[in-house]
């Protein structure tokens, strides 16, 4: 095999590295403010990065050995994480030129957490799952003290980071005993092991439950969830903003194969502790959001309840679940790009505003904002026909065939709870005498995510068809062990 | 055979002593020289053991790189290290007891072990014969894992990247050396020549 056939599965990667390694040098050495620029040339070079990624189709390939892998299932998510750093660099610029935050290792930083996220979505070896895990989390924990004269942005760093390595260290702790007990690394090689095995190593089962606990804390699944509101509060909005929708979906496509390729066989060893995940997360998701007043704290225990959602889909673990934890992702990127990009404009006198009664009686004075979020709020909560509802339907129904009743239920009766505080603000948005109104116009690229991000959600239901076709791809992809 | 045993004792006391001195010794300066010390007898140790490239290794990174970072954290920072001792001689009793029971404790452990005896063919990746530990390390580092090791590159450029971010503060009034003007100086500007006339000065 010739040098260029073996490196051709990373060329995506190798590219994204390459730019974001271009575009450094680039801002170190021009003489004027470099931040705009960079930020253009970072979507571009995302942008031909997806080319790269979606127009490859060529089945199954390894690479490196099997440590490296690209598949139907690796390229719809690549796709989602690529779009969804894109937008975080769009809603980012604006918002951070008006805050005086405007460095150009922004962009730079992002593209490299998505080198990362990339690495993490083909990884079929526990130590490039570790080491794609790391790039991404690094970066991110230097995005979270991103501004760093706000004390609040450095506390969230500084606790992202130690709970971060916390999380490593117990991911770590597992893969090791992992390696111990069935002696390979290897994904592959690993399933074969555990399914020649007449009964499961018990090292290998703790090892798998630590492994377990290190995924939960980056997809921020209950009881690993604490960093969470914190860190998102912190954070810069355009950071919290990308938090929420891109490196969890990376996490969750990692959390996937994980389960799936080494633990395939031995499905009802970690269903148990997935259905504990799952329900935890949904509970919390929606008690907790309840007393909240900011904006991002709410969105953070959102993001929280989201993710046992996807979870039930994964714990049925059959190709129906995979595709509705898949077109459950793509839709919660959708969702809450346009949400952020409404948080993003809220701003008054020179200020970003957070709490919620600041949006009271939007609709008075903005009735187009206030409908676009209101969709964005009824798809959240899940309520037909807007698109969060078939997210949620696709898990659910996969969960009832799988015959987890219980998880279905509970499931169900949490996504009610949890429709009361997405109503309270669309309550608040049209019943609430009006506040002062908030700074116009909005900046023209983030008005047009949240009125794309709207119009997908509303009319998701009348074309679900390309969605759906390609999930059911990235499952099935998942789905056949070699 | 009885050279290499003597080198071991030799390397194994010294290790020990120097161990010992790192926390015995008042000047914290010479706590990490005695650091040093130790790093290379642990070195040497290695070379015995017949594994060179963590030999070089212990002494590049260790010695080279973060025990002259200790030193320089020592000389720097203003810590007043005779407050830290105070009371050494009263916990002394309660240190060494813990202390002892871990030796005791480890030593049960080590002795307990039970090697496989074909544990080294189950090596992921065995060292082949005839080439040193280096070269081999080298054949499956740039080959089989160049994907991690590059990742992991990547991972300490985003480290150098974020310690830029978060401390680096571009000051104003700084006066910095400007190369291209000291180079664009001509002989006319710098140097004047004055005919100065005996016992009058200028």
């Amino acid at each position: 095999m010739s040098w260029t056939s073996a490196f051709a599965p990373v060329l995506p990667e190798i590219w994204l590295a390459a730019a974001a390694m271009a575009l450094l040098l680039l801002g170190v050495f021009q003489k004027e403010d470099p931040f705009a620029r960079i930020s253009r040339l970072a979507v571009g070079a995302l942008a031909v990065t997806f080319v790269l990624v979606v127009g490859r189709d060529d089945g199954r390939v390894a690479a490196f050995d099997g440590l490296f892998v690209v598949d139907e299932f690796a390229r719809f998510m690549k796709g989602l994480v690529l779009i969804g750093s894109a937008l975080a660099i769009v809603l980012a610029e604006d918002w951070l030129v008006k805050e005086r935050a405007q460095r150009f290792e922004y962009p730079v930083l992002v593209l490299l957490a998505t080198v990362g996220m990339m690495a993490m979505i083909s990884a079929n070896d526990l130590v490039s799952l570790y080491v794609g895990l790391e790039l991404q989390s690094m970066a991110l924990y230097v995005l979270a003290a991103f501004q760093r004269d706000a004390v609040r942005s450095t506390e969230a760093g500084l606790k992202y980071f130690v709970l971060g390595a916390l999380a490593s260290g117990m991911l770590l702790y597992g893969a090791s005993l992992l390696y111990g007990f069935t002696g390979t690394t290897g994904f592959e090689p690993m399933a074969a092991r555990l399914r020649e095995a007449n009964q499961l190593p018990l090292g290998a089962l703790i090892g798998m439950a630590f492994l377990i606990a290190g995924l939960a804390f980056k997809v921020s699944a209950v009881p690993f969830h604490m960093w969470t509101p914190d860190v998102y509060e912190g954070a810069p909005t355009p950071v919290t903003a990308f938090f929420a929708f891109t490196p969890k979906i990376a996490a969750m496509a990692l959390f996937m194969r994980t389960m799936m390729t080494p633990f395939g066989d031995i499905g009802p060893a970690w269903q148990q502790i997935l259905v504990v995940l799952s329900i935890a997360s949904m509970g919390l998701g929606a008690y907790a959001a309840i007393g909240q007043d900011n904006i991002k704290r709410l969105m953070a225990y959102s993001s929280i309840g989201h993710v046992g959602y996807a979870l039930v889909g994964l714990t049925a673990g059959t190709g129906e679940g995979l595709r509705g934890v898949a077109i459950y992702l793509a839709i919660y990127l959708a969702m809450n790009a346009g949400a952020f990009a409404i948080i993003l404009g809220m701003r008054r006198r020179g200020q970003a505003v957070e709490e919620i009664p600041e949006l009271a009686g939007l609709a008075k004075t903005e009735p187009l904002t206030a409908a676009g979020l209101a969709v964005l709020l009824f798809s959240l909560a899940g309520v037909p026909p807007m698109a969060g509802f078939f997210g949620k339907f696709y898990v659910f129904m996969a969960a009832v065939n799988a015959g987890l009743f219980v998880l279905a239920v509970l499931g169900v009766l949490a996504s009610v709870v949890g429709a009361f505080y997405y109503l309270r603000i669309v309550k608040l948005m049209y019943f609430d005498p009006p506040a002062e109104p908030f700074e116009r116009p909005m900046p023209g690229a983030v008005g047009a995510v949240a009125a794309a991000s709207a119009l997908f959600t509303l009319l998701f239901f009348a074309w679900p068809a390309p969605l759906v076709a390609g999930a059911e791809a990235a499952a099935q992809a998942l789905l056949r062990l070699p | 055979m009885i050279l290499a045993a003597l080198a071991f004792y030799l390397f194994a006391a010294i290790a020990v002593a120097a161990g010992a001195m790192v926390i015995g010794a008042r000047n914290p300066v010479h706590s990490v020289l005695y650091l040093i010390l130790a790093f290379f007898n642990a070195a040497g140790l290695f070379v015995l053991l017949g594994a060179e490239f963590i030999a070089m290794i212990l002494v590049i990174v260790y010695v080279g790189a973060v025990a002259v970072l200790f030193l320089f954290v020592v000389m720097m920072l203003d810590i007043n290290f005779a407050e830290f001792r105070q009371g050494f001689h009263q916990y002394l009793p309660v240190g060494g007891l813990i202390g002892l029971i871990l030796l005791v404790e480890l030593l049960l452990v080590v002795a307990g072990w039970n090697l496989d005896p074909d544990m080294l063919s189950l090596a992921a990746a065995p060292t082949p014969a005839e080439i040193t530990n280096t070269h081999a390390i080298g054949q499956v580092l740039y080959t089989r894992y160049i994907y991690l090791f590059q990742a992991a590159g990547l991972i300490l450029l985003v480290a150098m990247i974020g310690a830029i971010v978060l401390t680096l503060r571009a000051r104003t009034g700084v006066r910095r050396q400007s190369i291209a003007a000291q180079l664009a100086r001509t002989r006319a500007e710098a140097v004047e020549l004055r005919k100065v006339a005996p016992r009058q000065g200028i």
